[in-house]
Parts: structure tokens; sequence; C-alpha cells
């Protein structure tokens, strides 16, 4: 890289005009418009190529097994067979994968308007709070987002420990005595329900902490005046400060929803999908399908189904991305 | 009235606040102070919140345990490597796109946007197969390359960001003096974009320092290879019930990314609203 620079250095006298701001490229001085017609490209291209070889190859690799007959023979000895749209087929006929289909929506939603509901709670709390207040919760919040997921989910397989864990020693304590010894991963909506605290617990901070500081932006006049016209807190809430910090929210909503997908680890550690399917979403049953079953050519499909679903939420968060960049330029 | 009114009505926010910073803490908290306890105390049905006494026990048999520290030295040379990489990778192309005027800018800079929200959990399969016809599997490079991967368009899009607030016209007018654009921008600008640097690197060795689904896949037979994600992830399997050491190796894999992000807090969370709104 460093090589590559060099060679653009002691090439010409630059000059006078800042390059980038020249509209046009001066007859008077050809060298120098070769020169940039070309470097931008030289710079850019170890990120297309790095791009197009371990992203979009990948992607499309997996588009091609998907339409294949891709089993462990094919894994070995190569020859795959080209079968259309058989896997989708196949995959979407199974009542076990409208079923992951579901549960992944369902978690989804449970992750989702937890998380926002939480974290716009959060972030009111922190813009209202004194300043020793608020430095507390933001140390706090930036310490459980900076925590490792596979330290976090090791940590919540503890405490949610059968015998000696902390919370059913809690829960007995209070006098709930049924959850002694109550075994959390041996049942599914119990096992569910702590995948869903897990990645609550995880994802919340960022999402707060992007909206706290939208709320910053919010300038206080407003405020002060709907107070003066006799506006109450709900009605502030709605009229003044959502819509003021609404493109942020959008773009945290959406970001939130595409996330969903990365609790992938989470589930593969801690229940590895199970008890039964209670914790299979997506992401899960594509990789179980593939590598655990060596159904390569259907993990493929199901994984490519995911990306589908995905790229729905994906425009979405675009259109918000490149509407929050006009507004900025 | 004046003075206890408003108290009183902040009790309520105050109490909140307290419930936040204890949920929050908590986990970690208990991670910590397990792994400082000694197993008889672990191993009781009254758990207590503050350990009576306290042991470096269980951080004696996490360290002790095979291959400690080669998972430690997988983890800092994959990471390393990953980061270093996207960040020279990024600093040419964030340039390209903020200072140079070309053809097919906006594309890149979609493409890039689009990179980084890339499906990585759709991508195992494949990544698995390529690396196994390319004879790539359970070689550390291939967790760095899509580590690097990983990191890049994140690096891209802060540092344009960067570049973009340094004015031009510092560099200009040191090439006026007599520098060439290159050291123009190695002199001028550089030592302004240190600090970007710096917080970008961090987000990117957060992710790479933390994944863990391809480092559990492509790493298979060469168990020497493995990072300490998955050898956190495997723990309970080696040391059965033992959650002392198993506490104790979480403490001492967060440990780091704790350390750090508390010190540089106020840049983090000013780095949530710039950047990471985008990633």
């Amino acid at each position: 890289m460093s090589a590559v620079r060099e060679h653009t250095a002691p090439r010409p006298p630059l000059g006078t005009g800042p390059p980038r701001r020249s509209t046009g490229p001066g007859p008077h001085r050809p060298s120098k418009s070769t020169g940039r017609g070309i470097w931008p490209y030289v710079l850019i291209a170890p990120a297309v190529l790095g791009t197009l070889y371990l992203l979009v190859y990948p992607l499309v690799r997996a588009v091609v097994i998907s339409l294949q007959d891709f089993g462990l023979r094919q894994l070995i000895l190569g020859g795959a067979r080209f079968v259309g749209f058989k896997n989708y087929e196949t995959l979407l006929g199974d009542g076990r994968f409208w079923e992951v289909v579901r549960r992944t929506f369902l978690f989804m939603a449970i992750n989702v308007v937890l998380i926002m509901v939480l974290s716009t709670l959060v972030a009111l709390m922190v813009e209202r709070l004194g300043r020793f207040g608020r430095t507390a919760v933001l140390s706090a919040l930036v310490l459980t987002w900076a925590m490792p997921v596979i330290a976090a989910t090791t940590v919540f397989q503890w405490l949610f420990h059968s015998e000696f864990g902390i919370v059913n020693a809690v829960l007995t304590d209070l006098g709930f005595e049924s959850f002694h010894r109550y075994p959390w991963f041996a049942h599914g909506p119990a096992a569910f329900a702590i995948v869903v605290v897990l990645v609550v617990w995880q994802s919340v901070p960022f999402a707060a902490i992007t909206l706290y500081s939208a709320l910053t932006t919010v300038p206080t006049e407003l405020y002060e005046s709907a107070r003066l016209d006799g506006a109450s807190g709900p009605r502030i809430f709605r009229s003044i400060t959502f819509p003021m910090v609404r493109p942020i929210f959008m773009l945290v909503f959406s970001l939130e929803v595409i996330w969903t997908f990365k609790a992938f680890v989470q589930i593969w550690v801690m229940t590895n999908g199970g008890p039964g399917d209670a914790t299979t979403i997506l992401p899960v049953y594509a990789v179980q399908t593939a590598l655990s079953s060596q159904r390569y050519d259907l993990g493929s499909a199901a994984s490519m189904v995911t990306v589908v679903l995905m790229s729905g939420v994906l425009v979405f968060y675009f259109r918000q991305m490149f509407r929050q960049e006009d507004e900025l330029a | 009235m004046s003075t206890t009114r408003p108290r009183i009505r902040r009790l309520p926010l105050n109490a909140a606040a307290v419930v936040t910073v204890v949920v929050c803490l908590f986990p970690v908290y208990w991670m910590v102070a397990t792994a400082f306890t000694p197993t008889r105390d672990i191993q009781s049905d009254n758990p207590r919140i503050l350990p009576r006494t306290w042991t470096l026990d269980h951080f004696r048999t996490a360290v002790g345990a095979a291959g400690f520290g080669l998972f430690w030295r997988n983890s800092i040379l994959v990471t390393l490597t990953a980061v270093l990489l996207a960040l020279v990778i990024a600093l040419g192309a964030a340039y390209a796109v903020a200072r140079m005027k070309w053809k097919g800018r906006r594309q890149f800079m979609l493409m890039v946007f689009i990179a980084q929200m890339a499906p990585w959990e759709s991508l195992i399969i494949p990544v698995y197969i390529i690396s196994r016809d390319t004879d790539m599997l359970d070689r550390l490079p291939t967790l760095t390359l899509v580590y690097f991967m990983m990191t890049l368009p994140f690096t891209i899009i802060v540092l344009r960001g960067f570049i973009g607030t340094i004015p031009p016209e510092l560099e200009e007018s040191a090439q006026v003096d007599g520098c060439t654009r290159l050291g123009a921008f190695r002199r001028v600008a550089f030592p302004l974009l240190a600090p970007g640097l710096m917080a970008t690197s961090l987000f990117g060795y957060i992710t790479a320092w933390n994944e863990f689904a391809y480092a559990n896949f492509l790493i298979i037979k060469q168990q020497d290879n493995r990072t300490l994600p998955v050898w956190l992830s495997s723990f309970q399997n080696v040391f059965g019930t033992d959650w002392g050491a198993t506490m104790a190796a979480s403490t001492l894999f967060a440990a780091p990314a704790l350390v750090v992000f508390l010190l540089l807090q106020r840049h983090v969370t000013a780095g949530f609203a710039t950047g990471a709104v985008k990633g």
C-alpha cells in the first residue's frame, strides 16, 4: 500500500490548486488529470477486490449450492448436479422449517419491542439525570456493551444454573419454591426466555446511548415553550421529542431487527437450538442442516431465504440512512 | 417546598437509575465475584452476594489449562493482523472517497454501506465450503481474512468521516511549501487522523476479538489454532462443573475490552453518535 503511494509522491508539482476542487481537467495540466484518473481506483482496488472475493463470491456460491444436490459426497468428491429449485421445494414443504420461520419472527418481535421500549426509557431517564447519575448510568451501559458475547453467554448460563445459580436461589428465597433447582435450559419456553433476556441485556446499551445522543440534539427551547403552553409529559414526548429523534429511532430499530440474526452465537453456545427446537431460529437451523446433517444444499437454501427476508428490512434501513445523509449534507 | 418537591419528584427517577445500573452491572459483577470465590462457597445452596473468602485458585486453574497461552497468542495475532490490514486498506479507500473526485464514488460508498450490513450469519456454509475447497480450513489466515472483511466497511465509513473533517487547505499549504502529496498527507493529515484511527481500530478489535461463529466452524481438526472465544465456549466440557474456573477464564477474556472501554468511555459514547449509528 505505502509502496503504491510512494510512486505517486515524487511525480508532479501537485501545484497550487486543490485537486478535489478543480472542476474540469485543465488542458494545460494533462499529467495531473491522468494521475488523478487512475489513483482513486488504485486506492480502492484492494477494498473492492477483498469485497468481491470475501463477500460477493461466498454469496454467489451459496446461491449456486442451494440450486444443487450437495451433500457429503459432493463435498468430498465434487461434481454436484444442478437440480433447479428442488431444495427450496423440499424446504418450503417441510413443516419444521415453517415452525422455525414462525419462531424467528416471534423471537425478532419480542426482542426488538423490548429493546426499543427499554432503551427509549433509559435514554429519557439519562437525559433527566444529574451529572453524577448520568456518568454512572452511561458507564454501566458502556461496560455492558463491551462485555464480550461469549463471556456474557457463559455468565448467563451460570446465573441460571439449576443447582447453584443465583437466580434460582433468589427466587426460592423470595418464596417461589417451584424454582428450587429449576432446570431453565430443559424447558423450551424458559430457555427461549433466557436467550431473549440475554440478547436484550446486550442490545439495550447501544440503542440507549445512541438514542440519548439523539435526544441531546433536541433544542431545549422547544420543551420550554411546550411547557408554557401547558403540554403534559406524554404529550411533549409525542409531539416534540419523538418526531425530533424519529430518524435515529428508525435507524436503531432497523439495525436491531437485522441484528436479531446475530443471536446465532448466543443460541449456539447456550442451547444449540434446544431443548428440542425451542430456540432454533433461521441461521441456527441453516447451520444445523448444513454442518451437522451434511445437507449443505438445504442449509444454503435456508440461508438464502434468511437473506431475502432480511433484505426487506435492509431496503428500509438504507432509505432511512440515505435520508439521514442528505439531511447532514 | 421548593427544595423538597423536586427531590421527591426525582426519587422515582433516581430509583430507576439505580435499577438500570444494577441490572447492567450485576452479571459482570457476578462473573468477577464467582471467579474469586472458593469452590465450596460456589457450590452451596445459599450463594452469597459478597464472597466471604477470596481465592486465586480459579485463575490458576484457568491459566494452567492446556493451550491457554496458545489461544491467547492466536486471538491476539488474528485480531491484530485483521485490524491492521483493514486500517491500511481502508485508509487508501477513505482518502480516495474523501479527497478525490472520480466516477463511481457514490456507487463505491453504496457498496461499502451494503457490505457493512453483510449477513455473515448466513454465509458460514459457503465460506466453510470455499475454505475446504481451497485447503484453507483449520488455518489462522482464513480467520484473519474473514475478520478483515467484517471490519473493513465500518473502518472505511468512519475514516472517510474523519478525513472529511480535516480541512484540505492544511495539506494544500504544505504542498505549496514543497511537500509531496503523500508527504503532506503523512505530516499534516495523519497526526490529526490518529484519534480517528484509534477509535476505529477499537471497534474493529472488539469485533474480531469476540467473533465466535467462524472461529468455531472454520477451525475444526487443528485444535491448536483455536481462538479464545471457542476455547471459552468449550470450557465447561473441559472443566465440567468447575464454574469458578469458567468464570475466571471469562473474566480474563473480557477484561481487556472492559478496561479499555471504561477508560475511553467518553470517546466511545461520542463514537456511537457519529460513526456507530451506521454500524
